[in-house]
């Protein structure tokens, strides 16, 4: 077993999927020669060669589309779109087409196809680099939207969405794409879509928090437990389709659900799941479902950032009022 | 200079400084000693400026930055060929154009240091920020393009984007857009040979991006994007044709990316290094210093001296963008609607009584 960060992993997923599948192929911005510019893609256009992993003229749209064509043959492609601040161009793709196939053909055509996006802030990156619209996404019918916080999820979720008959889009989050190591194993079985992971057990409050934002839970967490107050964290690693039974189960135990997320607050998955909560564990509440996010602006460049991203201290600061409540 | 002499199609390219410092004398320009002297002012500005900004990304005073290093000829020159009633439309590697067009240096400082007010630029600038979606802002170019023949103001509309831009659906609807409505906009294609990693070849099978134009029954020509002189001349071709209601034109420079992408990238992974050396002979700067000589209008001594100014120029850019405070807690919500609606109001007040109790 290798210690590896989140890059590590998802290349080492994507190595494996390619070695098992000669169906599935990479394309996107740089990701062959250069191996893509966060170097997730690292390698692979050496091992597999330019037919397999393909540089793609700078067209988000087309990127995406042509994806969509591939798949429609059974193909298994693998897009990258460099940042989310750049994959509004694809949704008409996704909304239109990559989300419909199924349905409209009634079955006959499907999209098995994934689409690969770093995302969100904390890096100081310029404008138009650390946007979380995840919401937007999980909005969309047909698609499955899946995002991890760990190597090892990382690497077991990102083999689930190639081989899974629906399109997948993976969002990654780049501020902890270096942040963290872990054992993953060499040929790990795939982590099945639509099941959270229990990061952290407590009895008083349940946190809900994806992608970079687990961390930020867990060092929450630490400094309510030395005030007495035990968190349990739950990462649901799938937004959708979303585990509604973990999180349920934990809020019916803790009585208490504040959800993270950087993402804009109003209609966020904040929203969504505090109404999963009232419509089914409003007995069991002990305060109202509370939400620390990112807030309805634009995401400010890197000398406001700090400002608008959930910190500890702001999620600190909202469980001791649901405590207190 | 007619554009149907320069027929992309037949690889023919506009040039009227060669590498050696050559200026064919047809082409040239009918400048004064001091107007060929300023555009190798405003090269070398730009020049010096982008290494000050490499030098701030490595202490940590600035953010990602991309720098122009090998680009500057074609930006000055277009740039120059202006008028006041103009519009610049840049992407993001436009750091030449901005000096010559009064845009204030601390401006795009800031910007890059991530700083809001790097956009704030006053409308009389008639300069648009800078914008970092490829492609996407060539349809804005196309739209102001429109409003001003609507409006019935002379101005055109310059709008500047890599080779790499060409790729995006944006662009060609752009094209279709300024093409039907025969609007004044002048698209300016550096082509500098990379989009990050991406070669040339890769963007387009055609033998030429210019041609892309032709497509759209735009007049479209290929310069040498390293040649001054040829984007002036081209692109006060292309101002008359859009102030004499001809619609719009398309310039492709052909230039080079001498240094990496951004400060995130590195091109060793890409590219070689002997490619980069083969083109350094090629930028604008050297030739530009062999034409003044010819004409006894360099010397190391000017360069020097020009270059102390420039230097405290841009010491004092950089003195003021630094001296501004980093935006307050209000500054992320102020600037988002005319009038703040109350959801807004509330979470600005939850910002600052979280703030005030830490
Ligand atoms: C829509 C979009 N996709 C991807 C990016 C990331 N990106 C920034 S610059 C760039 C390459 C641009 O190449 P080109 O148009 O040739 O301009 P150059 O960088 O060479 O000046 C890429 C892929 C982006 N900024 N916008
Ligand atoms: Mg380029």
């Amino acid at each position: 077993m290798a210690s590896l960060n989140l890059v590590e992993a998802i290349n080492l997923a994507l190595r494996e999927e390619m070695e098992r599948d000669g169906d599935v192929l990479l394309l996107g911005e740089d990701v062959g020669r250069e191996g893509g510019v966060f170097r997730v893609t690292e390698g692979l256009q050496q091992t597999f060669g330019e037919e397999r992993v393909m540089d793609t003229p700078l067209a988000e749209s087309g990127i995406v589309g042509v994806a969509f064509g591939l798949s429609l043959l059974g193909l298994r492609p693998v897009a990258e779109i460099q940042f989310m601040g750049f994959l509004p161009p694809t949704l008409d793709q996704i909304i239109c087409h990559v989300g419909r196939i199924r349905n409209r053909s009634r079955g006959v055509y499907s999209a098995p196809l994934v689409i690969r996006v770093p995302y969100g802030g904390g890096i100081h990156a310029p404008e138009h680099h650390s946007e979380s619209t995840e919401a937007i996404l999980v909005h969309i019918p047909g698609i499955k939207v899946v995002v991890p916080s760990t190597p090892a999820d990382a690497c077991g979720l990102l083999k689930s969405a190639i081989r899974d008959p629906d399109p997948v889009l993976f969002l990654e989050p780049k501020r902890i794409y270096r942040a963290i190591k872990e054992e993953v194993a060499q040929a790990m079985e795939p982590i099945p879509l639509g099941r959270a992971r229990r990061v952290r057990a407590g009895a008083h409050l349940t946190m809900v928090a994806w992608g970079a934002m687990v961390r930020e839970a867990q060092k929450a967490a630490d400094i309510l437990a030395e005030e007495g107050v035990e968190a349990e964290i739950i990462d649901p690693r799938t937004l959708s389709p979303l585990d509604t039974e973990a999180i349920l189960a934990s809020v019916r135990r803790t009585g208490r659900c504040l959800v993270v997320h950087e993402a804009a607050r109003t209609a966020g998955l904040g929203a969504e799941i505090s109404a999963l909560v009232m419509e089914e564990a409003l007995l069991h509440l002990k305060a109202p479902v509370a939400r620390v996010t990112g807030f309805d602006t634009v995401m400010p460049l890197p000398k406001g950032e700090h400002l608008y991203m959930p910190e500890p201290s702001r999620i600190v600061r909202a469980a001791r009022k649901m405590m207190r409540f | 200079m007619n554009f149907d002499d320069y027929d992309p199609l037949q690889g023919k390219r506009l040039q009227v400084l060669d590498p050696e410092g050559c200026a064919d004398p047809e082409l040239l320009p009918d400048f004064d000693d001091d107007t060929l002297r300023l555009i190798f002012r405003w090269m070398l500005a730009a020049r010096l400026l982008d290494g000050t900004c490499l030098t701030l990304q490595r202490e940590g005073r600035m953010g990602t930055y991309p720098p122009v290093e090998g680009q500057e000829g074609c930006q000055v020159g277009s740039a120059l060929a202006l008028g006041t009633g103009d519009w610049v439309v840049p992407s993001f590697r436009e750091l030449a154009v901005a000096l010559v067009r009064g845009v204030q240096m601390e401006k795009t400082l800031l910007f890059w240091m991530g700083h809001e007010e790097g956009s704030r630029l006053p409308r009389e600038l008639r300069y648009l920020p800078i914008a970092i979606p490829v492609g996407s802002h060539t349809l804005h170019a196309a739209g102001l393009a429109m409003g001003l023949r609507y409006r019935g103001e002379k101005g055109a509309v310059l709008c500047y984007f890599g080779d790499g831009a060409t790729s995006e659906g944006d662009f060609h609807e752009a094209l279709t857009f300024a093409g039907v409505y025969k609007a004044p906009a002048i698209f300016f294609c550096q082509n500098n040979a990379w989009a990050i990693s991406v070669p040339r070849k890769i963007q387009c099978a055609a033998s030429s991006l210019a041609a892309k134009g032709v497509g759209y029954g735009i007049p479209s020509i290929q310069i040498d994007g390293n040649d001054p002189f040829a984007a002036y001349v081209a692109t006060t071709a292309a101002l008359e044709r859009a102030r004499a209601g001809e619609g719009p034109s398309f310039i492709e420079a052909i230039t080079y990316r001498l240094g990496p992408h951004t400060t995130s990238d590195d091109p060793g992974r890409y590219r070689s290094s002997d490619e980069v050396e083969r083109m350094r002979p090629l930028e604008p700067l050297v030739r530009y210093r062999l034409f003044l000589k010819e004409r006894n209008l360099w010397s190391e001594t000017w360069e020097e001296q020009i270059s102390s100014e420039i230097r405290d120029w841009i010491a004092e850019g950089v003195r003021k963008a630094e001296s501004l405070p980093a935006p307050g807690p209000h500054d992320i919500f102020d600037h988002m609607y005319a009038e703040l609606p109350p959801h807004l109001a509330r979470q600005k007040a939850d910002l600052l009584d979280g703030l005030k109790e830490e």
